[in-house]
């Protein structure tokens, strides 16, 4: 039996609801993936576009955004910004010669751990299963 | 308006001009006897008993007080002995009339008239036509519904064409206010309507009485007065009554009183919403809302209570015998699989424990059982002493469920599973009492929305950090104690309110509020001037700024940003960096791959 496809994810959690989240899931040893790298940022509107590319680039397999539920942004509208961004990015990813399905914006509230574990185990299950990435 | 003196009963007496004899004497807390006078209703003059003597000019009169105005230098005189005479013949011929009427019986004993000498026509009469019961239907009421019918000796308060009439097309609206006001109890609400009258359960009392439309509500409350019901209140109804506006002294009845929004600017808000207890009608599994004797830990506290309901007294509501068997069931609505939420509610194992040790002191002969799933208690020192305590008075504790309670011989039957012996089980209950969990406030989550503070999906409030940080939110200058973030019991409420009020005075006895230094900041050498920036600024931080040089730039106040970061993404020339999470340091992070 071949080893499976270890992923590498990056995930963009927003301080106030997602990274407490997975604050959470931690706090309560709740079991998930190490394949997610977390970068905390204030709200996930404050994830460039950029910063996902770059990501792609350096050889990440899948890249996480997550932040508060629509209408619990810390910041009112944070990620409200995140979806469109979100929209349009996840359109330019499949000329950029990647799997749109490794582009995902979730949303995870600071209560949600179990969620955000659960998130993270099916996303990295997903990538293992796309397997090693091509593209930029 | 003009204040006028008299004399009653060799007293002066000073009153507003207008007010009748009968008031004036009330006043000056002078008793003259009426059946017919009420204060809210326009006088009658009907029972008579109200006569009095009065000198005017000289000359002598009898009159009846009840509709008499007062005028400057009036004698009166309450007790002469020609109105004695009259009072004791309007008794004689009012005890031939009714009776049976406890009020005139009364009366009769007080003016020493021993029998009647008129003819008894009816002994089963209690009506003595003094015309309440119309008048406050008319007056106060505003519907009308009986009236006087017929003339002479043949006078009745009725309804209209004498016949109780169909409850659906009946005018009626069941108030209970002419039964009320009848001094004699000659008046049955169910020989004028068959519509039932609709008691207004009282929340204080989770149902167990009911309440007036203008109440207090709980003994303690603060304020500690009345409040006016507009759901129910006959005046907001139908436009009439205001009764009450006629009984209090102080006139502090206002009808227009509306719900004011105050604005205050503060520093800080604890929010201690509480927790409500579910109610127990909701869970039929257990009987709950089915069997009337089936009750909940709230509405036995308010029975052992000696200022509750039944004065102390724990009665069974079907038929208000005691009860010798009593069977709690325990995590309703909480830990139970069938009925909860999955959590323990910490409060309800010490309820239990605690009744179940006062029923035994109201009532020796009192059985309980405790049948519990999880856990007898919730441990820990002073706990398990008095869980001990409650087993020591005969409390019969059993790890188990309750799978059905039905009625059977006037009693509660429980079947159910003993979880340690793996054996069924039947018990025989006078009352079974539900020890219901808590929940959040109804419109609790709407307030945390309003002050933007997370909350989870039970609505229970999030703190900043469940270990480290329990009683601050995520919003600074907002801190949280007791219901409002899980179930918790009086003493751990206790602390965290001393904790909350500990962290805004800590708040506020700094020299200056220290401010996240994650800001935003513009570097104007780039910065374009489109001022995409200021669209995007949820706090409205950014305003533009012409330079010396002409061009136009964004500016960003750094009291007001919050440091979102938006502005930054937004930013095409890539002027504006947000300190802590610039594009370089959250590259780094990236690069690490």
């Amino acid at each position: 039996m071949s080893v499976e496809y270890q992923p590498k994810v990056i995930g963009f959690l927003c301080n106030w609801c997602s990274y407490a989240g997975a604050d959470v899931a931690g706090t309560s040893r709740m079991d998930y993936p190490h394949n997610i790298r977390i970068i905390r940022v204030p709200c996930s509107g404050r994830v460039d576009p950029l910063f996902i590319l770059k990501c792609f680039q350096r050889g990440a397999d899948g890249v996480l955004i997550s932040g508060c539920h629509p209408g619990d942004c810390h910041y009112t509208d944070g990620n409200y910004h995140a979806r469109r961004r979100f929209a349009l990015l996840r359109e330019f990813l499949d000329y950029l010669g990647i799997n749109k399905e490794r582009l995902r914006l979730e949303w995870v509230s600071a209560s949600e751990g179990q969620r955000f574990a659960d998130l993270v185990s099916d996303f990295t299950t997903e990538l293992a299963n796309l397997g090693p990435r091509s593209g930029i | 308006m003009a204040e006028i003196a008299l004399n009653i009963d060799g007293r002066e007496v000073r009153v507003e001009e207008g007010v009748t004899i009968l008031e004036a004497a009330k006043s000056a807390g002078i008793e003259i006897p009426t059946l017919c006078y009420h204060r809210a209703l326009s006088p009658f003059g009907a029972c008579r008993l109200c006569s009095v003597e009065i000198i005017r000019n000289g000359r002598s009169r009898i009159v009846t007080s009840c509709n008499y105005p007062v005028g400057e230098g009036l004698v009166v005189n309450t007790k002469s002995p020609d109105t004695i005479e009259i009072r004791k013949m309007l008794i004689e011929l009012l005890l031939a009339r009714a009776p049976k009427a406890k009020i005139i019986q009364d009366l009769a004993k007080e003016y020493g008239v021993e029998k009647t000498r008129f003819k008894i026509e009816d002994p089963e009469n209690l009506c003595i036509l003094c015309g309440l019961c119309a008048r406050i239907c008319e007056e106060r009421m505003g519907v009308s519904v009986i009236n006087f019918v017929n003339r002479g000796i043949e006078r009745k308060v009725k309804t209209p064409f004498q016949r109780t009439s169909d409850a659906n097309l009946d005018a009626c609206i069941a108030c209970g206010a002419c039964a009320f006001v009848c001094p004699t109890g000659a008046i049955k609400l169910e020989d004028i309507t068959k519509k039932k009258p609709i008691p207004i359960p009282s929340e204080f009392d989770i149902g167990l009485t009911s309440r007036a439309a203008v109440y207090v509500p709980f003994p303690q409350a603060i304020p500690n007065v009345p409040v006016i019901d507009r759901e129910r209140c006959i005046h907001f109804l139908t436009d009439k009554c205001k009764t009450c506006e006629e009984f209090c002294p102080a006139e502090a009845v206002d009808f227009e009183q509306e719900d004011e929004i105050i604005e205050e600017e503060v520093g800080a808000i604890v929010v201690a919403t509480g927790a409500e207890v579910m109610d127990h009608t909701q869970f039929s599994i257990y009987g709950g809302g089915v069997h009337p004797d089936v009750i909940s830990t709230m509405q036995l506290e308010r029975m052992m209570n000696a200022a509750g309901p039944t004065g102390g007294e724990v009665l069974r509501p079907s038929d208000g015998a005691h009860p010798k068997e009593v069977v709690f069931i325990s995590c309703v609505g909480s830990r139970d699989k069938r009925t909860g939420t999955g959590y323990c509610n910490k409060v309800c194992c010490m309820v239990m424990a605690k009744q179940a040790i006062m029923l035994k002191e109201h009532a020796p002969d009192t059985h309980s059982y405790i049948i519990y799933t999880v856990d007898r208690g919730p441990g820990g020192k002073i706990f398990e002493d008095f869980l001990t305590r409650a087993e020591k008075v005969g409390t019969t504790y059993m790890r188990g469920e309750i799978d059905s309670v039905s009625r059977q011989d006037g009693r509660l039957l429980l079947s159910g599973k003993d979880f340690l012996t793996d054996e069924t089980f039947n018990i025989m209950a006078d009352l079974v009492v539900l020890a219901t969990g808590l929940m959040p406030n109804e419109d609790a989550a709407r307030l945390f929305q309003t002050i933007h503070i997370s909350y989870d999906s039970k609505n229970y409030l999030l703190q900043a950090h469940p270990k480290l940080r329990p009683v601050e939110t995520a919003m600074d200058g907002v801190f949280i104690a007791g219901c409002a973030v899980a179930p918790t019991d009086v003493p751990e409420s206790v602390a965290q309110g001393g904790a909350a009020a500990e962290y805004v005075l800590k708040l506020f006895s700094q020299e200056a509020i220290e401010a996240e230094p994650m800001t935003s900041i513009v570097d104007i050498t780039r910065c374009a001037g489109c001022l995409l920036c200021r669209q995007v600024c949820p706090f409205q931080a950014i305003e533009a700024e012409t330079l010396r040089d002409g061009r136009t730039v964004a500016s960003i106040n750094e009291s007001i940003c919050k440091g979102c970061g938006i502005c930054v993404v937004a930013c095409r020339p890539g002027a504006i960096k947000l300190r802590g999470f610039d594009d370089q340091q959250v590259l780094a992070e990236v690069m690490t791959l």
